[in-house]
């Protein structure tokens, strides 16, 4: 088996998909790096204060006065209430929210990324992984071998495994040693906050307590990792049952893409909750980023991407093993 | 027993539909060792779906495959370890350098050792530019390459779908040859599909013809091609010359064309004998042309007239 293994992941090297993913992360980390240093920048000018206090404090202030606007959407005023209750809660307990420091960017990075970015580098490497076989014929050589269908099958999903888990390590460790040339490379022990709980309205704040940021990141990348391998996992049954790369690939941007809009645009289509890709957000869980979908929390979104993933290898497998290759 | 050992690939009642039409009819076909069989067909007769059920990559609807004694579908392993194929295209990683293609094939079975990897090159003839990346070969490397990816198991049995498409006339020579190398001095029996009559009587021993599906015959290269040939005569005077050529016994078919040419069917070693009989009889031979036969004429004569495909 470790043959196998050792084949696909030669292809994913040579077909320059790890170099590829590498090279995106080496691009957009320094640009998002230099986007947070802008805003911090800005909202020190616009105050006259490099205060943290100060910021929060405006922030809370902006805040009450969108709530106030008739214009804000009444679905939309519940989640600014509840931010404010949290940005509160950091104020009046002195907990610096935005630490500057690379543990802290690579912290807030995984948080973005986690919906859309880190989903879309998993569809570039998982998206052609059979679909290639098929489009470029090596399929007929791949299963005339004296190997069975599936161990074919399953040495794949294992290069994917391996090349997801190393693209979340490498966005982690890119980010890190990027960020902290201008951050610096302190702030591992910050404590953060965690263990908010949404209960209709209300953040309940019960069961709210601190862990170092370490710890944080370690269960942020962690979730990371879940939500891409289960991306990964869906993308894989696609190339198996779309022969051709272009279609695997626009299928998997389109649903990705779809999945992390819906979320955002309506909040209030209540079966939208049961999609893979509207519960890719795991690390809002931890954050206390208020939920707006009734019904949704961790084990809930690990449950629907669990499922997703496991009917996903099954159909792969069964297809898989079974199908006439006659192209 | 005896005969197992001897037939390396047996075929019995394939069938394959796909959707609502059959596409293969219950061929059936015997592979002997050692030799080397053709499988010619015009286009669209089948011959690549029936390769595919030949090499696991299809499922039969119905009928058994047997290669070297075992049956490819409850014995898929210990059955296809015996065979190396090419099903249409040579087709590899264009990315990869031909030396690692066959590695990483070779990796995909047991004991293959690295030395054996050298061998196949060298037999191909492709020490060269094996470290080249494959997308930069010819097609006539690439075929080359997929022969060696084919050789590298050691097979009994060597599975090529239409291989000299594509090649140039001296690659197609080259091919010949290297085959008939294989199949005399290696003992690898070779399975080869073909639509074109005259490579076939090059190349093969034994040949099955197949025609919508249906095997329409088996047997001997030398029977089944060349007895019957066409042969335009011009003859003068013309009305003379067609009753005489008509009255010979060998003839089989006589076709009256415009200008004083009449086309027949009749053995090729037959033709010094039939110019004399005419001259014989004053009739002046302006022009003998025999006309090298194609697989439409086999299949017109076969059939009966009915035209294939
Ligand atoms: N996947 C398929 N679905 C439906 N018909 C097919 C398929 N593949 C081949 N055919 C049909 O089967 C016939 C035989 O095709 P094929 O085996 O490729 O012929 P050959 O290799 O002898 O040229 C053709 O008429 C072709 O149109
Ligand atoms: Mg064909």
């Amino acid at each position: 088996m470790h043959n196998l293994v050792y084949n696909e992941m030669l292809k994913l090297v040579r077909k320059k998909r790890i170099l590829v993913i590498t090279l995106i992360l080496l691009i957009l980390i320094p640009i998002f790096t230099y986007a947070q240093y802008h805003t911090t920048q800005n909202a020190i000018k616009q105050l006259g204060t490099s205060d943290w206090r100060a910021i929060l404090q405006q922030q809370i202030i902006d805040q009450q006065n969108r709530l106030a606007s008739s214009r804000v959407p009444e679905e939309w005023k519940e989640s600014i209430k509840l931010n404010i209750q949290q940005q509160q809660y950091y104020l009046d307990n002195n907990i610096n929210p935005t630490a500057p420091g690379a543990p802290t960017f690579i912290r807030e990075f995984v948080e973005e990324a986690v919906s859309l970015f880190l989903p879309l580098l998993v569809v570039i490497l998982a998206a052609d992984i059979v679909s290639s076989e098929h489009s470029g014929g090596t399929i007929k050589l791949l299963l005339t071998r004296p190997v069975r269908r599936w161990k074919v099958l399953l040495s794949k999903y294992l290069a994917l495994l391996l090349s997801v888990s190393f693209m979340v390590v490498l966005t982690a460790v890119i980010g890190y040693l990027v960020s902290g040339m201008i951050f610096g490379y302190k702030g591992w022990t910050l404590p953060v906050l965690t263990g908010f709980q949404v209960q209709g309205e209300h953040l309940i704040t019960d069961h709210v307590h601190l862990i170092p940021q370490w710890k944080y990141i370690l269960m942020a990348y962690g979730l990371a990792w879940f939500s891409c391998l289960a991306v990964g996992t869906v993308s894989f049954m696609v190339s198996v049952l779309v022969r051709s790369t272009a279609s695997s690939m626009g299928i998997m941007l389109a649903a990705v893409i779809s999945g992390s809009l819906l979320g955002q645009l309506a909040p209030n289509w209540n079966a939208l909750k049961y999609l893979a890709f509207t519960n890719l957000r795991l690390t809002d869980y931890l954050e206390g980023e208020p939920i707006l979908v009734e019904g949704m929390n961790l084990p809930f979104s690990l449950t629907v991407l669990t499922v997703w993933s496991i009917t996903s290898l099954i159909v792969a497998f069964g297809v898989f093993t079974r199908r006439d290759v006659l192209a | 027993m005896q005969t197992e050992t001897h037939t390396v690939l047996s075929v019995q009642g394939l069938s394959k539909t796909i959707g609502q039409r059959e596409i293969v009819k219950n061929v059936s076909f015997e592979v002997k060792a050692g030799e080397i069989f053709g499988f010619l067909g015009p286009n669209g007769a089948g011959k690549t779906t029936t390769i595919r059920m030949l090499v696991g990559l299809t499922r039969p609807t119905k009928g058994i495959i047997r290669i070297g004694g075992y049956d490819l579908s409850k014995q898929f392993l210990q059955a296809i370890r015996q065979v190396g194929c090419i099903v249409e295209n040579p087709e590899l990683y264009p990315y990869l350098t031909g030396r690692e293609n066959l590695q990483l094939f070779a990796r995909m079975t047991e004991d293959i050792p690295p030395a054996r990897i050298e061998e196949v090159v060298r037999l191909v003839e492709l020490q060269n530019r094996i470290d080249d990346p494959v997308k930069t070969y010819s097609l006539g490397m690439r075929q080359r390459l997929g022969i060696a990816q084919a050789l590298l198991g050691k097979p009994q049995l060597l599975i090529l779908d239409e291989p000299t498409n594509g090649l140039d006339p001296a690659g197609i020579r080259e091919l010949r040859s290297f085959i008939r190398h294989l199949s005399r001095e290696e003992g690898i029996s070779v399975f080869i599909s073909s639509h074109i009559l005259h490579e076939v009587q090059l190349m093969c021993d034994r040949v099955a013809i197949i025609s919508q599906g249906e095997i329409v015959k088996t047997g001997r290269v030398d029977q089944l091609v060349g007895s019957h040939a066409k042969v335009e005569w011009m003859v003068e005077p013309h009305h003379a010359g067609v009753e005489k050529l008509r009255g010979l016994p060998y003839i089989t078919q006589l076709e009256v064309l415009n200008n004083g040419r009449v086309l027949v069917h009749m053995p090729m070693e037959k033709i010094a004998e039939t110019n004399q009989a005419l001259v014989a009889e004053q009739i002046q031979v302006s022009g003998i042309r025999p006309y090298q036969q194609t697989l439409e004429d086999i299949f017109l004569e076969m059939t009966g007239g009915n035209s294939i495909a």
